[in-house]
């Protein structure tokens, strides 16, 4: 993939997880910030398919933007074709594994397999 | 190594009168017998209006004429003579001993550049990734085809470029850059200001070959506009500014 | 990593902010907050997946970060998250070439019209929302 391809997904990632993580962190605060980590509170957010729906989304957009960022970083300070390759792959397999595990947590708890 | 404080009595086509005085410390380096680089102190008189360089062939003519130092035009025009000034880099022929405020001047060869010996560096990487980008004006035609026996262009075209093309290759942006402080493979900021100089130059028709070569892992998104470079370029050419007005091509912010 | 041959300053040059003005700091801050940010995600994400062991799982979770330590984290996080949105957005504008300067011919003293004000406010709002974030974030935190 063309490496201006990379930083607009880059970019673009960044600009929808800000509205997003400001919804979330909005929904921390309009609650009380400790009843809102009570555990009936959390299910009822994950149970609530819109908010799931959102959370995955924010995953997968942190995600890829957080893991380029370190792809990035990483490409800096070293070179060579095979620690690029690592680096890069090493980065995507990160990524997904991620969110994998994340989106594992929100679909059992909202399909209520906990 | 303190050296003696005293010139040698022979004479000399500068007299040296001034009261004021500075230690100047040399970084001496040869790669072929040194391990690792040590300071060479000496005791320079200097005057309100003596450069850095001044310091150097001061040290070269009385006291220490090994140091290995490049030098030419004595006026901010060659850039031979850029270096690592007080941490920073500067040219030595247009930074002045006064306006460095300090009593202890440190000279250094240029960080990122390959040392030759002392202050000179190599500029091969610097020559390289300013050849990659293809810094000629590239079209199928020549001045013969149109009429006018000359490619026109207005003073308001010119306008949008010139500032680039007042790059003299010192290679103190390259030195400043964060980027290359740890990238082997970055394209460095000279060139690509210089790949922006000939994308805005009217008579250019090589834009999208340009833009091809600095997509790359290592090319125009290695920067991060930490605008270093900009901060000690010594003859306004900006190359921040160049670098985000080129990725702005890029992201579609200009067309 | 520092090839003595190709006498890189290494990675002392990239995170030492001092020589070349705010710009810098912003640069080295940017990618430290990055970073913090990331590690800060990989935990969330493993943490909020006790809610699967139940309330059991996830009230020792809370007990784990609802403390004065775990608050103090959270403060930092929030001012990092702060600071990297906002410098992040003056970032992707300046890449854009949005604010930094026009093209003109230059004259002695030669000052960079791309390190201009409007970018510098630009960090220090940054700075300064980051500050007030958690300022705010410590006061909801420990206030209850």
């Amino acid at each position: 993939m063309r490496e201006s391809i990379i930083m607009k997904i880059h970019y673009g990632t960044a600009l929808a997880a800000v509205a997003l993580v400001a919804v979330h962190i909005l929904m921390r605060l309009t609650q009380g910030f400790a009843e809102s980590l009570e555990y009936d509170s959390v299910i009822a957010n994950y149970k609530f398919l819109p908010y799931a729906g959102m959370l995955e989304i924010i995953l997968i957009l942190l995600s890829i933007h957080g893991f380029n960022g370190l792809r990035v970083i990483l490409l800096e300070l070293k070179q060579g074709k095979t620690y690029e390759k690592a680096v890069s792959y090493g980065c995507i397999a990160a990524m997904i594994t991620l969110i994998v595990y994340g989106s594992r947590t929100i679909i059992m708890v909202n399909t209520g397999m906990t | 190594m303190a050296q003696t404080s005293s010139l040698a009595d022979e004479n000399s086509s500068t007299p040296l009168s001034s009261q004021q005085s500075i230690i100047l410390r040399i970084a001496r380096f040869n790669p072929e017998h040194d391990s690792a680089k040590k300071f060479m102190e000496f005791n320079i008189p200097y005057e309100k209006w003596t450069t850095v360089l001044e310091a150097i062939l001061e040290v070269k003519k009385h006291l220490d004429h090994s140091v290995a130092v490049r030098y030419s035009c004595r006026q901010a025009t060659c850039g031979s003579c850029g270096m690592i000034i007080n941490g920073k880099p500067r040219l030595a022929c247009f930074t002045k001993i006064s306006e460095l405020n300090s009593n202890i001047i440190t000279v250094e060869p240029m960080n990122n550049f390959p040392i030759i010996r002392d202050l000179a560096v190599k500029f091969e990487r610097l020559f390289d990734t300013h050849h990659k980008i293809k810094p000629y004006i590239i079209r199928d035609d020549t001045e013969i085809t149109p009429n006018t026996k000359e490619f026109l262009q207005s003073p308001e075209e010119l306008e949008k470029y010139i500032q680039f093309s007042n790059c003299i290759k010192c290679g103190l942006c390259n030195s400043a850059c964060p980027t290359m402080a740890t990238d082997s493979s970055f394209v460095g900021p000279q060139a690509l200001a210089q790949a922006y100089r000939y994308v805005a130059d009217s008579r250019d028709k090589g834009k999208d070959d340009r833009l091809k070569i600095i997509d790359d892992s290592h090319g125009i998104w290695r920067c991060h506009f930490a605008g270093s470079c900009s901060q000690v370029c010594p003859k306004g050419v900006d190359p921040a500014m160049g670098i985000q007005l080129l990725r702005g091509y890029m992201l579609g912010f200009r067309s | 990593m520092t090839n003595q041959d190709e006498h890189k300053e290494g990675i002392g040059g990239m995170i030492n902010p001092r020589r070349y003005g705010i710009e810098r700091v912003a640069y080295l801050l940017m990618r430290l907050s990055g970073l913090g940010l990331l590690a800060y995600f990989i935990a969330h994400i493993y943490e909020t997946s006790s809610i699967l062991k139940g309330q059991v799982g996830w009230n020792e979770f809370l007990e784990l970060t609802q403390t004065n330590a775990g608050h103090a984290i959270l403060a930092i996080v929030i001012g990092m998250c702060v600071f990297h949105t906002v410098n992040g957005i003056r970032v992707m504008l300046g890449q854009g070439g949005v604010g930094v300067g026009k093209p003109a011919r230059p004259d002695y003293p030669y000052p960079p019209a791309s390190q201009n004000i409007r970018h510098k406010m630009g960090i220090y709002s940054a700075i300064t929302l980051a500050a007030i974030a958690m300022m705010y974030g410590l006061a909801i935190m420990f206030g209850e």
